[in-house]
């Protein structure tokens, strides 16, 4: 019988872990997706209720989109940022390189509400930009850049940088150097060399990357909300205000399983069609 | 070689862009830093004067060291639960190449991908359907399932790393299975369960969605006292906490280095 084979023996030790997950992770979330099948925060009928009303609220779907949106945004912004650092990385000597993965690593192991914070300091009326911005006569009155979307979008990108940074690194580093040097010995331009050698070679870590930093991005809270400001009502602020706030139990329940569904969603399906494409790549 | 104008304005853009990134990652962790020493009453920038009136401050407020305690105990329990369980499954399924093995380590480490706050809410309302009151262990216990994906990927990586024939070399000389895991497992993967402890131990110290649900007015946590502080007003204490965390942070790092090796397994990722 297959359950006595060695190989279920060899997985014994993983039955405390498989236990405890079944009971406080995978029959929560079961019952998450039955309370939100009840018409009222008092239990008693169940009917599809919450599920309309998310989809036939405009207000509803416009919380979902930004949100996707602000992901998507940060994603690119942090993209862009890690491309240069990773070939600054490159190129740099072994002692540059330990303080690039210094830096990179620093935001990573201080708290979240750390980071928030730090930009408050810098986008805040007193704060960096402005006081810079006023003192080089650039401005004539200090502009309102916290609690603004643009605002938010920075924040974010600097607190996930790392979770693009590094795998960008990464795949970096696996580059065969000597496809540079033969693209520019048959005289390719560098910015040709980017595009038609280094990018569609490390597309895979920037990919990983991106739906790291989409993930990362759409959930967090702490940041959105004191960046953000409380106006902003995106997925988290608007489960949270839901289930602690108006106690609307059965609706926060479909809030977040609806959110859960639609980012994992994409990060499934984005992560899908760039293997299906990077195997094109290596096909070529 | 002769560089082209293109290829210089290249170079430069690059090298610019990477600067800026690099100023970019530090800025944050520096400006919490020189806040904090800050003199006025404000979050000016740069500071009017300097003093350390806040950590003073700091340690006279005792409704943020209480939530400090907590998180503290919070996070110590999570990483002992996540480091126990999570190493013994790493070692039951690192290797194994059967549908169920890989069924779990899916499992395991979907609280990575899954947006937390749903579980963090999920959990609320089992407690509650339950009647089981929030407590200290119920957060710990919700915290354990955020923390054990980091350890089964850390102890997984250098389970794999592991030569199997040592092991069996061990039994067939007559050792039992748990002074082989003392004499052969657990030294040769020690580096990869101090990394799994140290990133656990932050995780759950940083952790918001879950303890936004699950803590109450006698478990608060410090990220969520620290946001309910910021929310209300720019409080200039909450940089002294931040200089406390990042200088925490980065002592622990170097520890952990010591002791472990956390920066390869960090670019091992």
């Amino acid at each position: 019988m297959l359950l006595r084979s060695p190989a279920m023996k060899q997985m014994l030790p993983a039955m405390p872990l498989a236990t405890l997950f079944l009971v406080t992770f995978v029959v929560p979330l079961l019952v998450l997706v039955f309370l939100s099948l009840f018409r009222t925060p008092q239990f008693l009928e169940m009917g599809p209720d919450q599920y309309v009303r998310f989809f036939s609220e405009g207000f509803s779907l416009q919380v979902l989109f930004d949100t996707l949106v602000l992901g998507v945004e940060v994603a690119l912004l942090t993209l862009l940022l890690s491309y240069p650092l990773g070939l600054a990385y490159l190129a740099a000597s072994p002692t540059g390189r330990t303080i690039i993965t210094f830096l990179i690593l620093l935001p990573l192991l201080t708290s979240t509400v750390v980071r928030t914070f730090a930009w408050i300091v810098i986008l805040g009326r007193e704060g960096i930009v402005n006081s810079t911005m006023l003192s080089l006569g650039l401005w004539d009155q200090p502009a309102r850049l916290l609690y603004t979307w643009g605002g938010l979008v920075v924040a974010l990108a600097q607190i996930q940088l790392p979770l693009m940074a590094l795998p960008v690194i990464n795949s970096l580093l696996r580059v065969d150097r000597n496809l540079m040097k033969a693209a520019e010995g048959l005289g390719a331009s560098q910015l040709r060399i980017f595009f038609t050698v280094i990018l569609p070679l490390t597309l895979p870590g920037a990919i990983a990357g991106w739906l790291l930093v989409f993930a990362a991005a759409v959930t967090a809270f702490i940041t959105q909300t004191l960046v953000g400001g409380g106006r902003m009502i995106l997925m988290p602020l608007y489960i949270y205000q839901q289930a602690m706030g108006v106690q609307e139990w059965p609706f926060a329940a479909a809030l977040s399983l609806i959110f859960t569904v639609a980012v994992i969603g994409i990060v499934g399906v984005i992560g899908a069609v760039s293997r299906r494409f990077m195997r094109g790549i290596d096909a070529a | 070689m002769q560089r082209s104008p293109g290829d210089h304005l290249y170079f430069g853009t690059v090298g610019l862009l990477a600067g800026f990134t690099m100023l970019l990652l530090l800025a944050p962790t520096a400006v919490v830093l020189i806040i904090s020493f800050t003199g006025g009453i404000t979050l000016k920038f740069p500071p009017p004067s300097w003093s350390v009136r806040w950590y003073l401050e700091l340690l006279k407020s005792d409704e943020i060291i209480q939530p400090a305690i907590t998180s503290l105990k919070v996070a110590v329990l999570a990483t002992i639960g996540s480091a126990t369980l999570g190493t013994a499954a790493a070692l039951g399924i690192a290797r194994s190449k059967t549908r169920l093995a890989r069924l779990l380590d899916s499992l395991f480490m979907s609280p990575m991908v899954l947006p937390a706050m749903a579980f963090g809410l999920s959990l609320l309302l089992v407690f509650n359907m339950l009647a089981i009151r929030l407590s200290l262990a119920t957060l710990v216990l919700g915290h354990i399932i955020i923390c054990v994906p980091f350890v089964i990927r850390m102890v997984g990586a250098a389970v794999q790393q592991l030569n199997p024939v040592l092991i069996d070399c061990s039994i067939s000389l007559g050792a039992s299975r748990w002074y082989t895991f003392r004499r052969i497992t657990f030294p040769l993967i020690r580096r990869g369960i101090v990394a799994g402890c140290f990133v656990a131990f932050l995780s759950s110290f940083d952790n918001v969605p879950i303890s936004l649900f699950l803590a109450d007015a006698r478990t608060e946590v410090l990220p969520i006292k620290l946001w309910a502080i910021l929310e209300g007003s720019l409080d200039v204490r909450v940089a002294a906490v931040s200089g406390v965390i990042v200088i925490a942070t980065l002592i622990g790092l170097i520890l952990a280095e010591r002791l472990g090796g956390l920066n390869r397994q960090m670019q091992s990722r």
